[in-house]
């Protein structure tokens, strides 16, 4: 299938015809290479502040063209904040950030003209057409009504919201008002296209239709940057991403590196009978590390089956037992103490 | 640099054809199609209930016991007043609860502001169709008018714009004033603190001289006392210079104040 949408391997060249974009991205891989001197953003220090309360507290981090780029965390971890900053919304309160080559305090209008925003809350207009407001939002870009039909055409089919077109947006389900949103933001081909916790609060089959949307994307060489608490979204949609907590970057990799450093192969996990104390004592030396939860215990591992042949071999009285890879939950959890969704 | 070259071939972003706010009107007038039959239909009945009921029927009770207000009959007195005070409703109504809308419930506002629109945009932009909306009501109101009889002089061709300028002397302060607010009860104080007085005190109905003297110099304070006089000056053709000029630069004023706080609330609370 073919979109309207590429990451424009130059920020001055768009397709010349509006009917017919070239091949998508057809050199992103090679592009990538060749400006990986030159991120897309760019951020040293990087502060939010409300009031007394720092949402992000001193961040550097650097993305590239054609990339896929995840911020992962739980809620309250400065997502949102870094988002809206990239998409030149809110000022920076202290640090550089360049988008695009550009500075945001200086060039905000120019950056937007070039970013697409997913955000985290809707703003569609309920009253509207599903069509309308793709080419209401066009318009914002003043971009010709002639040119946005054509490329709503491809973003609905796209949206699988074609023969939506003409109802309104009020009684769409969560996850056709999301892909609206993301057909929306997609309308002016931006060369970024920026997701605030695409899929959160969607039900499981409405989450794989999106992220599938998002890998076509993310293969036609559209430069994402996702923000997300959900472990599985992050490891399949990101080359690279951060783990943050607290307003600060715990570490930077990709999902595999991150796994490697921060974890171990395998995690037995054993749900243990309420209120039992002194687990870790009874456990020691069976695996390289152990995680106590509330409800779980949780062994760190490369041999998963040899660990849970110890623990039956010690007579430990888990209700359940489960051997499984690491994630980047595992990640975060080492990383922070906590986990990601409370 | 962004330069991109548009792919319908016509000038580059930054030499855009079609002003930002204008982009933003448009918005509103896309909207406005899924309204446009009932607004048009109570811009129409208004006036006409309105004028009816006050002009015709409560003014032949009150010619019969006084003839004539300021020298003309009731309902030709009362018709300009009208006009003013219907154009200061809609300046009102459109700057608060839509703000709230666009800020809090919808988010419109928002999804503006990510694209290459800047916040003043979206606020002259709102700003522009409340007064294209205004237009639109004071024209069918002054054709009604007419068809009632009360229009007499060729000066009431320009009581339309001075209505544009009542309602949007209204409309900026209040969505200064809107943009403050975290939901609707603030919206509830301002009906019945400032509009309702205004609408029954600033003489609409009854000349300003019958108001106890102490009253008198308060009631000539408010806005919609000069939307008032200067609509009945233009439609009743009894134009002096000192007083209409002096009228329109108060409403001139006040829009230009609104527009200043606007500029303010809405940067504080839409940049954040």
């Amino acid at each position: 299938m073919r979109l309207g949408v590429q990451a424009a391997s130059q920020p001055g060249a768009q397709d010349a015809s509006a009917g017919t974009p070239p091949a998508v991205a057809p050199s992103a891989a090679s592009a990538q290479r060749s400006v990986r001197s030159e991120p897309l953003i760019c951020a040293r220090g990087l502060v939010k502040r409300f009031g007394s309360i720092v949402a992000v507290d001193g961040i550097d981090f650097d993305i590239y063209l054609g990339e896929s780029f995840g911020f992962l965390g739980p809620n309250g971890a400065g997502k949102t904040s870094t988002m809206r900053m990239i998409a030149c919304m809110s000022p920076v309160s202290e640090g550089t950030l360049r988008v695009l080559g550009m500075d945001p305090a200086v060039d905000g209008a120019k950056i937007r003209a070039r970013i697409g925003l997913v955000p985290q809350e809707d703003s569609l207009d309920l009253e509207l057409t599903v069509l309308d407001n793709l080419i209401i939002y066009g318009r914002y870009f003043d971009i010709p009504r002639r040119v946005i039909r054509e490329r709503a055409k491809r973003l609905l089919d796209f949206a699988e919201l074609t023969d939506r077109a003409h109802s309104k947006v009020d009684p769409l389900s969560g996850g056709m008002k999301r892909r609206l949103t993301i057909a929306r933001a997609l309308v002016s081909e931006p060369d970024l296209l920026i997701l605030d916790e695409p899929t959160t609060g969607l039900d499981p089959q409405a989450r794989h239709l999106l992220w599938d949307r998002l890998y076509r994307l993310k293969a036609q060489g559209v430069t994402l940057v996702i923000t997300t608490h959900y472990m599985d979204e992050a490891e399949q949609l990101c080359d690279r991403l951060v783990v943050m907590n607290d307003g600060r970057i715990a570490a930077e990799g990709t999902p595999h590196s991150l796994i490697e450093r921060y974890s171990t192969k395998e995690v037995l996990e054993l749900r243990k009978p309420l209120g039992m104390t002194g687990v870790a004592e009874r456990l020691a030396g069976i695996a390289d590390r152990v995680e106590e939860l509330a409800d779980r215990v949780l062994l760190y591992t490369d041999d998963g089956d040899a660990a849970l042949e110890a623990v039956r071999l010690r007579e430990f009285p888990y209700e359940h037992a489960l051997v499984r890879r690491s994630t980047l939950e595992d990640v975060f959890l080492r990383l922070t103490g906590r986990s990601l969704i409370d | 640099m962004y330069n991109v070259v548009e792919p319908w071939g016509l000038a580059d972003v930054q030499g855009a054809r079609t002003p930002p706010s204008l982009r933003v009107l448009a918005y509103y007038a896309y909207a406005y199609k899924r309204t446009w039959r009932s607004s048009v239909t109570t811009s129409f009945l208004y006036p006409v209930l309105y004028l009816a009921a006050m002009g015709v029927g409560l003014g032949s009770l009150v010619n019969h016991h006084v003839r004539t207000v300021e020298g003309v009959r009731y309902l030709t007195f009362l018709a300009p007043g009208l006009l003013a005070a219907t154009a200061m409703q809609i300046g009102a109504n459109d700057s608060m609860y839509p703000v709230m809308a666009a800020i809090k419930w919808i988010r419109t506002y928002f999804a503006m502001l990510a694209t290459p629109l800047k916040v003043r945009d979206v606020l002259i932009g709102h700003v522009a169709w409340i007064a294209v909306r205004l237009s639109f009501v004071a024209t069918i109101y002054l054709a009604v008018m007419a068809a009632f009889g009360t229009v007499r002089s060729p000066w009431a061709v320009v009581a339309l714009p001075a209505a544009v300028l009542t309602g949007v002397a209204f409309a900026t302060p209040l969505s200064a004033f809107s943009a403050t607010q975290e939901n609707d009860q603030g919206f509830i104080t301002i009906y019945r603190l400032a509009l309702i007085p205004l609408f029954l005190f600033s003489g609409t109905f009854f000349p300003v001289s019958q108001l106890p003297g102490w009253l008198q110099p308060l009631a000539e304070a408010t806005p919609l006392y000069h939307g008032v006089a200067l609509s009945r000056m233009l439609v009743l053709g009894d134009l002096r210079w000192w007083p209409a000029l002096g009228d329109a630069l108060y409403l001139v004023t006040l829009t230009i104040i609104g527009l200043v706080l606007a500029d303010r609330t809405y940067h504080a609370r839409l940049v954040v």
